[in-house]
């Protein structure tokens, strides 16, 4: 043990330090994170110091810190990477540790909008740069020769047969001045050995060994398990409830009532922390279990009224009325309708979904002192760390975060609530605690992606040329304000492409949280927007590849030299339409009866994604409708690079499956302001035998800087089943999920 | 209640009530946090753990059902990631967040152990009541056929059973 500490005291002694003072003004490659900032993430703007990410022992060994958090989208894996690449070290040679939350070092650490590729691919390779720079001088000074004959490799430099390992240069290096970061050589993506070349997740050999290294793992000292009641109306307030008794259940050390802060009537955005009782206990599932005893009374509150079924007439009525808001008013849609030689209408809906990441929610906390320390596996610990300081009155430098691996995010972790009650209930408990989410809890409590309705109408002339585009959009909120993530924008696809075209928008109150899934807004506006173009399209008896590229073909030029206009660009999107169409031999290939192909596309978080499906609908009945997708063909641009292709293609994969259950299964309903699914059985996820054979993932390499991808490949796939599954049985379904249509997996 | 568990090969004595789900006594009292909760009621298949060789859910399997039955986690797979179904895991770098894989492996270990080379059709079927959230589904099905390839190429791995017997010999 004695052994064991001293020589990790030594290591930890002998770590380089690159004491790089990157400060001096120099701010390249962070316009988007101030870009990042300014839509209100709120992180400090910093000039990455490669001393806070690369740390080098007189060994040779390097070791690489990942400052974002890891749930599942492979950063831990891709940020060192291009970090180690710059830096000149092989990869099977770094140890990849996650940095601490710092964002005075690290600027912006969060996982969302997939922003982790184009807000990092520049900096984190200038971080590597200045280092390999540092290791090339120190040599160079110590051989007397000049630093433009050295090369390096493998974490070595060389010049003419002599060589030194970088951890032999580490005492020389930390004398050494800074490099400027803006006439730093990056590599040119030639020379890449490590960015574009598939590496597997850093953490693979913790996760097939079963290491304990996800948030629902934490263990300290001390801990005790907590459950957490909350009222199954959102924001009901806590009355009373019979303590006594829970306290005497087996296991049972404490129970007691956590308060949240006021509100009034429906908010737009409730607070993030809502009354409840904690139960703490030896074990979880003792917790669970005195829960069931437990008798609350709750004052509901105005949200109980909330029911999916006046939800949707409410929104019918609506349709009939004058909207609210008119978004976007291009042209003269009116006159346009009047002269068209088809006018096509439709109505479109979809439900609340839950994001449901396989591990449940939780966190463990311990206050101590007067310092809350959290363990956490939140996507957006910064704003978590500002939320808790705020309700719990703690000053915020003494909320300290961890971040742990998430078993998932898909948005969900955007939100801390349950951070917060973690905190919240630490701080109480006089103890540790860990909290967790029952499965009921998260399906019940969730921030849900917002349902809608859309009620489109469209005019075609006698070409078959759309002429007119009116969208009303119907969702929730209060007078200007839509729920989070339940609104649109004015550039929203085709405005810009067709002349005329107006957006309008109605809301109604809502009573439930909501926030980003996956692609959010996205994910519900692409099965529209591609369902009712190939509405279109049939209306006009062309080719739905044809009749999209006669649309993207109609956008008016922009004038040389003027900046490029918002929403799609035109050629990107045309590129991945071809290349979708190419892959899948779309119009080449003929099908027996029931089988058909659907395609769509979509725009969104910079990137641009063409999706085919290919399906084999069987009916039994005239409401039982067989689907088995059997394979499907992905056309990615999201900029010059991949940086990791075997993460990459996993995810784009993955985002398909995940629409698809979205399409086919997934709804949330409301009843008394009480949702109504609580698990997996009625919220349902495609399963292995139901998910297709075969998905190509296809990369169209463009000019433009690299983007993510973990967003954009969603939302095309729900459009190109659809659309499959109309050309291949005649039925159009204009409302999610499928199968309240009768459609099911086959 | 005292309840003895074979686990891993080796034998505790749990002190829990008798309708407790195996999967709590693995996690909060026996340490074993490897295998997961993800749904409680048997949907999702992330705490698939072998009882009696036979994969199970251990959410929904009360120690009281467990008798005498030995029982063996991810853990007891092998502890340095060398069975098969580890080593195809790693090699076909199937995981995105990493939560259900413990219990994919369990099923695959379990499918591979009473089918050395099952069809693609089989996989579907023994692998059905296992949900990915991130939809791995397609790595997950080469990386059983890659495992099933590894085990007959006599690859340096072992069975769960021997990995259970190496952890014991090394207790």
């Amino acid at each position: 043990m004695k052994r064991t500490q001293e020589k990790s005291m030594l290591e930890r002694r002998s770590f380089l330090k690159i004491s790089l003072l990157a400060g001096g003004g120099v701010m390249i490659g962070l316009t988007t994170e101030r870009q990042a900032a300014a839509q209100g993430r709120g992180a400090p703007q910093v000039t990455p110091d490669p001393h806070n990410f690369i740390k080098v022992a007189p060994d040779g060994t390097v070791t690489i810190l990942a400052k974002n958090p890891e749930v599942g989208q492979g950063v831990k894996t891709m940020l060192p990477m291009l970090i180690a690449d710059e830096l000149d070290v092989d990869w099977k040679q770094c140890q990849i540790e996650q940095a601490p939350f710092d964002e005075s070092k690290y600027n912006m650490q969060s996982a969302g909008g997939s922003t982790a590729t184009p807000v990092n691919f520049m900096p984190m390779r200038q971080v590597g740069a200045a280092g390999r720079a540092l290791f090339i001088t120190a040599a160079a000074q110590i051989w007397k020769v000049p630093e433009s004959e050295c090369t390096t490799s493998s974490g070595r430099v060389m010049h003419r047969g002599k060589s030194l390992g970088y951890g032999e240069l580490t005492a020389k290096v930390a004398e050494l001045p800074a490099p400027n970061l803006s006439t730093l050589k990056l590599k040119d993506p030639s020379e890449y050995k490590i960015i574009g070349h598939s590496q597997t997740q850093i953490d693979l050999h913790d996760i097939v060994t079963g290491k304990p290294i996800f948030a629902i793992d934490m263990k300290l000292p001390g801990m005790l398990h907590a459950s957490f009641e909350r009222c199954p109306v959102l924001g009901g307030r806590l009355v009373n409830a019979n303590l006594e008794e829970i306290k005497k259940l087996p296991g049972v050390k404490q129970a007691f009532v956590v308060k949240g802060p006021d509100f009034h009537g429906i908010p737009t955005s409730y607070p993030a922390l809502v009354d409840g009782v904690a139960i703490l206990a030896d074990n979880w599932w003792q917790a669970q279990q005195a829960r069931k005893a437990l008798k609350v009374q709750w004052d509901e509150g105005a949200a109980a009224a909330g029911s999916s079924t006046a939800f949707a007439q409410k929104a019918e009525e609506l349709s009939k009325q004058p909207p609210q808001r008119t978004l976007r008013n291009d042209g003269d849609v009116d006159a346009a309708f009047k002269s068209a030689a088809k006018v096509v209408e439709a109505a479109y809906s979809y439900p609340f979904i839950s994001h449901a990441p396989l591990e449940p929610q939780g966190a463990t906390a311990r206050f101590e002192n007067g310092k809350m320390e959290i363990w956490t596996n939140s996507q957006q610990p910064g704003s978590g760390r500002r939320q808790v300081a705020q309700i719990l009155g703690i000053p915020q430098d003494d909320v300290v975060l961890h971040m742990v691996r998430g078993g998932g995010g898909f948005g969900r972790r955007l939100t801390n609530d349950y951070m917060i009650e973690a905190a919240a209930i630490a701080k109480q408990a006089g103890v540790p605690v860990k909290l967790l989410w029952s499965r009921e809890d998260d399906m019940e409590h969730d921030y849900y992606r917002p349902g809608g309705f859309q009620y489109l109408k469209a005019g075609l002339d006698a070409s078959g040329k759309i002429v007119a585009w009116q969208n009303h959009f119907i969702s929730y909120g209060e007078g200007e304000n839509f729920v989070a993530s339940g609104g649109v924008g004015p550039f929203e696809f085709p405005q810009r492409f067709v002349s005329n075209y107006a957006l309008h928008s109605s809301v109604q109150p809502l009573g439930l949280r909501t926030g980003a899934l996956r692609a959010p807004t996205s994910n519900a506006i692409a099965f529209v927007m591609h369902s009712f173009i190939d509405e279109l399209a049939q209306a006009a008896g062309k080719d739905a590849v044809e009749f999209r590229m006669d649309l993207l073909n109609q956008a008016p030029a922009v004038p040389a030299g003027g900046s490029a206009p918002p929403g799609v660009n035109a050629e990107r999107m045309k590129g991945v339409l071809q290349l979708a169409a190419e892959k899948s031999g779309w119009g080449k290939k003929t099908y027996p009866k029931g089988t058909a192909v659907g395609i769509g596309f979509h725009f969104s978080h910079q990137g641009y994604f063409a999706e085919v499906a290919e399906v084999t609908v069987t009916s039994t009945g005239a409401n039982s409708h067989k689907v088995k997708v059997n394979k499907i063909w992905i056309a990615a641009d999201v900029g010059s690079q991949i940086v990791n292709p075997s993460a990459a293609d996993n995810i784009c994969q993955g985002g398909v499956i995940d629409g698809m259950s979205e399409l086919m299964n997934q709804k949330i309903t409301i009843e008394k302001g009480r949702v109504q699914q609580t698990n997996f059985h009625q919220h349902g996820m495609m399963r292995m035998a139901q998910a297709p054979p075969e998905i190509e993932v296809h990369y169209l390499k463009t000019t433009y800087g690299p983007t993510g991808l973990g967003e954009p490949a969603l939302p095309p796939i729900l459009p190109a089943v659809a659309n499959a599954i109309f050309n291949a049985s005649g039925k159009r379904v204009r409302s999610l999920p499928f199968s309240d249509s009768g459609f099911s997996w086959a | 209640m005292a309840f003895k568990l074979n686990v891993n090969g080796h034998t505790s004595t749990v002190d829990a009530p008798g309708d407790m789900p195996l999967l709590w006594a693995l996690r909060d009292i026996l340490d074993l946090r490897g295998t997961k909760y993800g749904c409680g009621i048997g949907q999702c298949g992330a705490c698939t753990v072998h009882i009696g060789g036979q994969p199970q859910k251990a959410c929904i399997t009360t120690l009281e059902m467990v008798k005498d039955r030995p029982i063996i986690t991810l853990e007891g797979l092998s502890p340095d990631g060398t069975h098969p179904v580890q080593v195809a895991w790693q090699e076909i770098d199937v995981a995105q967040c990493g939560y259900c894989q413990p219990g994919q492996m369990m099923s695959a270990a379990a499918l591979l152990a009473r089918n050395p080379k099952p069809s693609d059709k089989d996989i579907d079927t023994a692998m059905n009541g296992n949900l990915c959230r991130c939809g791995t589904y397609l790595r997950i099905r080469a990386a059983v056929h890659k495992a099933a390839e590894l085990a007959s190429s006599g690859a340096p791995t072992k069975s769960a059973g021997a990995a259970a017997a190496a952890l014991r010999n090394r207790e």
